[in-house]
């Protein structure tokens, strides 16, 4: 069997294993479940950022809370979900260029600096701007879409809406990533000046990626605001931003499953250690952020490629010498 | 003698302001030729390719290409305009397959142009065809140099700058890639090459310029300085011998 076969066949079991183990889940574990592909859109579009455009970006909750409040305002004007998902994908596309114009010409801390006040001042427009937001009290009631007569109220029929909604946004990027732009992506992480002795557009493709990966969040942030059907500005704190950064570089940085590992690792682990009801794993309860953050840092020191990059060591350990 | 299709016209040029290299430059480059860059560290042999190639903007002087002033050109318009430049050292993305190295060097032609371009270079180089899925980090020195010149070739350029090609490579290998610049040029291909190897590249070349602290010192033909006893001594620093024609 050959590799990309093997690939195929194990996303599809991954995803008919997802399917069935949410048909029987608690409503609060289908919950969860939802929350992560939710995240796992923000996370996706990050890893174009960070993995595959190589630039340092702490401002990606800014963009998904963007996405929520473009959701929860339209949603709420009576502007059909499939209407909501381009206007907010695209709200976030021109931000992300706007901000990316001036700010990208810096670059790793600088940048990540340049995202995280970004980041603090979008924060700051969704608590202060009540006319707008709702500032602290938020926006509730926001709701959950229905297409075509079939309603997706229901947490298990949202649960499997969303997962189409990443398979598509998914394999939308696996295709950006394959063309000619994707590998422009790469090649301007791996070398910029290199690539540009070939005539890569660095400006223009840098600039793509983060507006590609900020339109992403916001996607992910529309599915949210349904999700939740309330937003306040506390879920898009830069400690969001963090967070989703972290999924990407545990999981593995600018591999295309690197976020889908990482995204469970940060989002799943700790609410799984959290609400262990096995009884060796009982005292996790209390301890479980205490684990949640030791792994994360041995993680970072012996793998620090991320956890896709077990199998790259292997193989070099197995190389002839 | 063969028209002049790249001019430097008292280009002066460096790294930054307190570090000028290229010190009134004044050269040119005949076309279909293969010019031979030479000279000690430090002379400014790739500071003009670089010059040249838009990776670094005179500050005094005119470069020209077929009579038009590029100065400060972008590589996009440069390519365009027919110039390539296969850097020094290794150039290709290690973590892409070959085929997606060759489709970066195409990046700038049109969607539907681009297959038939890597066809051509594929037929030229059949060891790259051998290893079109591999990625490109696991072939040998000689093979990713064929694949960098090939990738240079897509756009078919008029000009090729080549910075020290034999870097890395066995002196087999090192033959192989002077005969492949060597057929570029019988095919019409302007080859300006910087090479530390010297009696190897001069054997492959036409004619031969020798900088010294950013100043064209010798102009001659790559035949003629071959068997010149004082090859070592030029190649290496030292002044070279007066030349008519040629500015001390």
């Amino acid at each position: 069997m050959s590799a990309g076969l093997r690939r195929t066949v194990l996303l599809v079991a991954g995803l008919a294993a997802l399917v069935a183990v949410a048909a029987f889940a608690k409503r609060s574990e289908v919950y969860l479940l939802t929350l992560t592909l939710v995240y796992l859109m923000a996370t996706f579009g990050l890893n174009l950022t960070v993995g595959y455009a190589g630039q340092m970006s702490l401002g990606q909750a800014a963009f998904f809370g963007i996405g929520a409040y473009v959701a929860a305002i339209a949603l709420k004007a009576g502007i059909p979900f499939l209407a909501v998902l381009p206007i907010a994908g695209i709200a976030c596309f021109v931000v992300g260029l706007a901000l990316g114009f001036p700010a990208l010409r810096v670059q790793h801390h600088y940048l990540a600096f340049a995202t995280l006040g970004f980041n603090v001042l979008v924060f700051l427009v969704m608590r202060n701007e009540e006319k707008l937001t709702g500032g602290t009290f938020g926006i509730s009631s926001i709701p959950r879409p229905t297409i075509l007569g079939v309603s997706f109220e229901g947490h298990l029929a949202y649960f499997y809406f969303t997962l189409a909604g990443l398979v598509a946004l998914a394999a939308a990027l696996w295709w950006l990533l394959r063309s000619p732009w994707g590998r422009a992506f790469a090649a301007l992480r791996d070398n910029p000046i290199r690539a540009e002795s070939l005539g890569v557009n660095i400006t223009a493709y840098t600039l793509l990626a983060f507006a590609i990966g900020a339109a992403c969040a916001g996607v992910g942030g529309v599915y949210y605001a349904s999700l939740v059907e309330f937003i306040e500005p506390g879920p898009f704190h830069f400690s969001t931003s963090l967070m989703m950064l972290l999924a990407v570089i545990v999981g593995g940085s600018g591999r295309f499953f690197g976020p889908v590992v990482g995204t469970i690792v940060i989002i799943l682990l700790p609410e799984v250690l959290r609400s262990s009801s096995i009884e060796s794993l009982k005292f996790m309860q209390k301890w479980y952020l205490v684990f949640f953050g030791l792994a994360v840092v041995a993680l970072m020191i012996w793998l620090p490629g991320g956890i896709l990059s077990i199998a790259d060591r292997f193989r070099k350990r197995e190389a002839p010498r | 003698m063969a028209e002049r299709i790249i001019e430097f016209d008292r280009v002066v040029a460096g790294y930054s302001e307190s570090l000028t290299i290229l010190n009134e430059t004044t050269l040119d480059v005949r076309k279909g030729e293969i010019t031979l860059l030479i000279g000690p560290n430090g002379a400014g042999k790739s500071t003009v390719l670089k010059t040249l190639f838009g990776l670094l903007v005179p500050r005094s002087g005119e470069v020209r290409f077929e009579g038009r002033v590029i100065n400060g050109r972008s590589q996009r318009a440069l390519l365009a305009d027919g110039i390539a430049f296969v850097p020094q050292g290794r150039n290709l993305f290690g973590s892409l397959s070959v085929r997606h190295n060759l489709e970066l060097g195409g990046i700038t032609l049109p969607r539907a142009e681009l297959p038939g371009r890597i066809e051509e270079v594929l037929a030229r180089f059949p060891r790259i065809r051998e290893r079109i899925d591999n990625q490109a980090s696991t072939m040998s020195g000689g093979e990713q140099k064929q694949l960098e010149v090939g990738r240079a070739l897509l756009l078919r350029p008029r000009v090729l700058l080549i910075d020290e090609p034999s870097i890395g490579l066995s002196p087999k290998l090192v033959v192989d890639v002077m005969t492949l610049l060597r057929q570029l040029a019988e095919a019409g291909t302007t080859v300006l090459m910087v090479e530390q190897n010297v009696r190897t590249a001069l054997k492959y070349s036409d004619r031969a310029l020798v900088l010294e602290m950013g100043r064209l010192a010798l102009d001659r033909p790559a035949s003629e300085l071959l068997g010149d006893p004082d090859l070592n001594r030029l190649f290496l620093g030292g002044h070279a011998p007066a030349v008519p024609g040629v500015a001390a």
